[in-house]
């Protein structure tokens, strides 16, 4: 409760978290307002938006409804940033973690392991996986927490590095308890919360990796992505600039969203700024 | 006596939210020339908040709301009011009239910038002199503070001082001036005991010389003995009593001060209880060296932390090992509990040798030797409930969760907290509660010895007192041998049975404590002794128990 209070005084964080809530609200009502498959053909291509009462956003290159595809993008959307990113986080912390706690020789190797991936620019990485793995869309959201876990890890390891020497620890190792117990239950908890403030970073990161991914056509075509529609409006972007700015426009707010919250949840769980 | 510092019902606004509303209520104290003004109190007292009103240094949304704070600025006696100065008027009294010494010389000097740079600041901003001047004054002055060779550390960066050292650089830099007033926070309080007599004999010293009036705030009445001419007491932002040293120590009038007075422990030591001749614990030739450094010979750097320890602790006694910072003692407390891997020597327990036991034994084998930690803050996983926090142990060695939790309750009462607590979190308690969890906690495994790692000293000198009676009573009660480590010679002197003293890592005497501290044989020892803060000053006993229970 007191927490929701400190992150709610923050008018920035509580926009974020109005914004997210709609996103949220698209994705909930995608199948109720739009019950037909969002992919199938439902007019006549290139109708400009508020033209035809029927197709409020209009109508893209092909004469599917913008607006089912928006809908039904923000549920894809939603499912990429989150799945991405928990197996981003998941991959860090365990190799964070074990980094940080063992230290020596693992740290080394674990550190240098997260360097190679950490020297390729991640678009290039996942370009690779996933002309290598091919583009439907779990390979996608896999390649996307493949290639963007290695900050997780440093973050996670600079925590364990200042925690594992403190008392608290050193009481836990004297009372006998087990690395693993060490690691999971003494540690970790008390190094979470920049961690999970960086997975909103992540999570908008991940969400613009696969618009990317879609507008050079490398996503998966049979899926309603945000991306995938920017992609198909390139070609008609200088007459019908709609087809791409609609998509554009939410993936903004979307991202915002989730940056926003990250922030709020940052100011929140940093003591030393409140009161400011 | 005209005063230099006047301080006039001044009441100091909490921002709405804190645990009391005022940091200081009407508190009104009176700073002469020449003398030494020392404001004693435990944590929260308000004692360090006056020195901000002072220097117009309160911390944010904290507002003076009452009081003038008077000083003297001219010859002819003419006098400012503090408060209503302005940023600007209060930069140029900074000083120049009131100089300041803080705590923890490391985090206030610049670590950046030369001694010489920082101790010639206060010419360059208050003063029009040439460089030339300034490098002069500042080499007379670090001379004046006798930091052995000047000019050499005059060139050197802090981090490259001992911590003596560099409080000295930091007096030098606050006297530049010659203010009319020192203002000392604690000055002495992060360092060791024989540094400590040190910069006190250097600020009487250059006190008596430049006739400079000194408010010197402090916790520990043994510093208060060794300098203070007044004597202010500070409860809850009141001040309770004021008076000449002498008054205050020896015939305190104030319930709160009596009882304070009464928890100083005395530096003798009481009567010597027997002690069973078998031994628990044998420690024989324990060693830990640190190596540190490059790939090259030439660049290893090797610390012999603890050098050929050898030592017993009697069975149902406590052996006290006392030494300064870096004298090994707590390397050595870690080396027994095995947090350490001792590099030689064994440590006997029964049939067990704890130095050479496999890591696996090591944890099967944990219960028996069990640690208290000193910090009460940074020993409790904040993010558990203190319940479980005591269970821990039991659950780790095979105790079913809810045995463990009724046993968990149980060790609350015995330890003097209430049952019905352990539902909490470690925030929730006072440091003299969470030493009490962690005294639990390392209970809850029923061990034969407790190693306790400076259990009292981030604590109150009224909660100390009571920690150490509960770990007296324990120790009769549960039969348990205790390894007491601690800086404190007061606080060694009235629980430990055998001391031992380590310098540099090596164990240079070792003996009763009526031995050590009546008949002390090696000269390290005996400086030791001679560098305790007011030991010529013994704390009056008569009435202490109904000063204790009034307050």
């Amino acid at each position: 409760m007191q927490f929701l209070q400190a992150y709610l005084r923050n008018p920035a964080a509580a926009f974020g978290l109005v914004l997210l809530a709609a996103v949220l609200a698209l994705a909930a009502t995608a199948g109720l307002l739009f019950p037909d498959n969002p992919l199938g053909l439902a007019g006549r291509p290139l109708q400009w938006p508020f033209s035809n009462p029927r197709f409020w956003l209009g109508t893209d290159h092909t004469g599917r409804d913008i607006a089912a595809q928006i809908f039904h993008g923000a549920r894809v959307s939603l499912v990429i940033g989150f799945v991405a990113t928990v197996i981003a986080i998941l991959i860090g912390v365990l190799i964070g973690a074990l980094a940080g706690y063992y230290g020596g020789v693992i740290d080394d190797l674990l550190m240098r392991v997260t360097e190679a991936f950490q020297i390729l620019p991640n678009f290039l990485l996942l370009l690779v996986l996933v002309a290598v793995f091919g583009s439907n869309m779990e390979t996608i959201v896999v390649a996307i927490g493949v290639v963007s876990w290695p900050p997780a890890a440093r973050l996670t390891r600079a925590e364990f590095l200042t925690l594992r020497n403190r008392e608290f620890v050193q009481a836990g190792r004297t009372l006998g308890l087990g690395d693993a117990r060490l690691i999971f239950g003494e540690i970790l908890p008390n190094a979470l919360p920049p961690v999970i403030v960086y997975a909103s970073v992540i999570m908008a990161v991940a969400i613009l990796l696969e618009s990317a991914l879609a507008f050079l056509n490398l996503s998966d075509p049979n899926v309603p992505s945000w991306g995938n529609l920017i992609g198909g409006g390139r070609a008609v972007l200088r007459d019908q600039w709609y087809v791409s700015a609609i998509p554009g426009f939410a993936i903004l707010l979307t991202v915002l969203a989730v940056s926003l919250v990250g922030q709020g949840l940052n100011d929140a769980l940093n003591p030393k700024l409140k009161n400011r | 006596m005209n005063p230099v510092l006047s301080i006039r019902n001044l009441s100091v606004a909490l921002p709405p939210g804190a645990d009391r509303p005022y940091a200081l209520r009407d508190v009104s104290l009176d700073l002469g020339a020449n003398e030494i003004l020392c404001v004693v109190g435990e944590s929260g007292s308000g004692k360090s908040m006056t020195a901000g009103a002072v220097m117009g240094l309160l911390p944010e949304r904290v507002r003076a709301t009452q009081g003038r704070i008077e000083l003297t600025t001219g010859a002819a006696g003419d006098s400012r009011n503090l408060l209503e100065l302005g940023q600007h008027e209060l930069r140029r009294i900074r000083g120049a009239r009131i100089g300041m010494i803080f705590q923890e010389p490391m985090t206030a000097l610049n670590p950046l910038r030369t001694i010489a740079d920082q101790v010639g600041e206060p010419f360059r901003i208050h003063t029009a002199l040439t460089s030339r001047e300034i490098s002069k004054r500042v080499l007379a002055l670090l001379d004046d503070v006798h930091i052995p060779d000047p000019a050499a550390a005059a060139r050197a960066y802090p981090h490259e001082l001992s911590g003596g050292q560099r409080q000295r650089a930091m007096i030098a830099m606050a006297l530049a001036l010659e203010p009319a007033v020192l203002i000392a926070d604690e000055p002495t309080t992060a360092l060791d005991v024989t540094t400590q007599a040190q910069i006190l004999r250097l600020i009487r010293e250059l006190q008596e010389r430049r006739g400079t009036a000194v408010l010197f705030i402090t916790h520990d009445f043994g510093v208060v003995a060794e300098i203070a001419d007044r004597v202010a007491v500070m409860q809850h932002g009141v001040l309770v009593e004021q008076g000449a040293a002498a008054d205050v120590l020896n015939a305190p009038r104030h319930p709160y001060t009596r009882a304070l007075i009464a928890a100083v422990p005395a530096l003798t030591p009481p009567p010597e209880r027997p002690v069973a001749g078998e031994a628990v614990l044998t420690l024989d030739k324990v060693s830990k060296t640190y190596r540190s450094g490059g790939l090259f010979k030439r660049h290893k750097r090797v610390t012999h932390a603890v050098r050929e320890a050898s030592l017993t602790l009697p069975k149902g006694g406590t052996l006290g090992i006392v030494g300064e910072s870096g004298s090994g003692k707590s390397t050595l407390a870690r080396c027994i509990v095995r947090l350490l891997d001792p590099d030689a020597g064994s440590i006997r327990f029964g049939e067990l040798d704890l130095a050479t036991l496999s890591h696996r034994a090591v944890r099967a084998h944990s219960r028996h030797v069990q640690m208290v930690f000193q910090d009460p803050y940074g020993s409790l996983n904040p993010r558990r409930r203190v319940g479980d926090l005591v269970a821990q142990g039991p659950v780790a060695h095979g105790v079913p969760r809810r045995e463990a939790l009724a046993r968990a309750r149980q060790l609350f009462e015995l330890v003097g907290l209430d049952p019905e607590a352990v539902r909490r979190y470690p925030h929730e308690f006072s440091g003299g509660q969470r030493q009490r969890i962690g005294l639990a906690r390392a209970l809850a495994l029923e061990p034969s010895v407790l190693v306790a790692d400076e259990p009292v000293s981030a604590l109150d000198v009224s909660v100390q007192a009571q920690v150490l009676d509960l770990l007296a009573s324990l120790r009769e009660r549960l039969g348990l041998s205790l390894l007491f480590i601690t800086h404190d010679l007061r606080v060694a002197a009235q629980i430990c049975d055998r001391i031992a003293v380590m310098k540099n890592g090596s164990v240079v005497e070792y003996g009763s404590a009526a031995q050590v501290f009546g008949a002390p044989t090696h000269p390290y020892t005996r400086s030791l002794l001679d560098a305790v803060p007011g030991r010529h000053w013994t704390p009056p006993t008569t009435g202490a128990d109904d000063a204790l229970a009034a307050a």
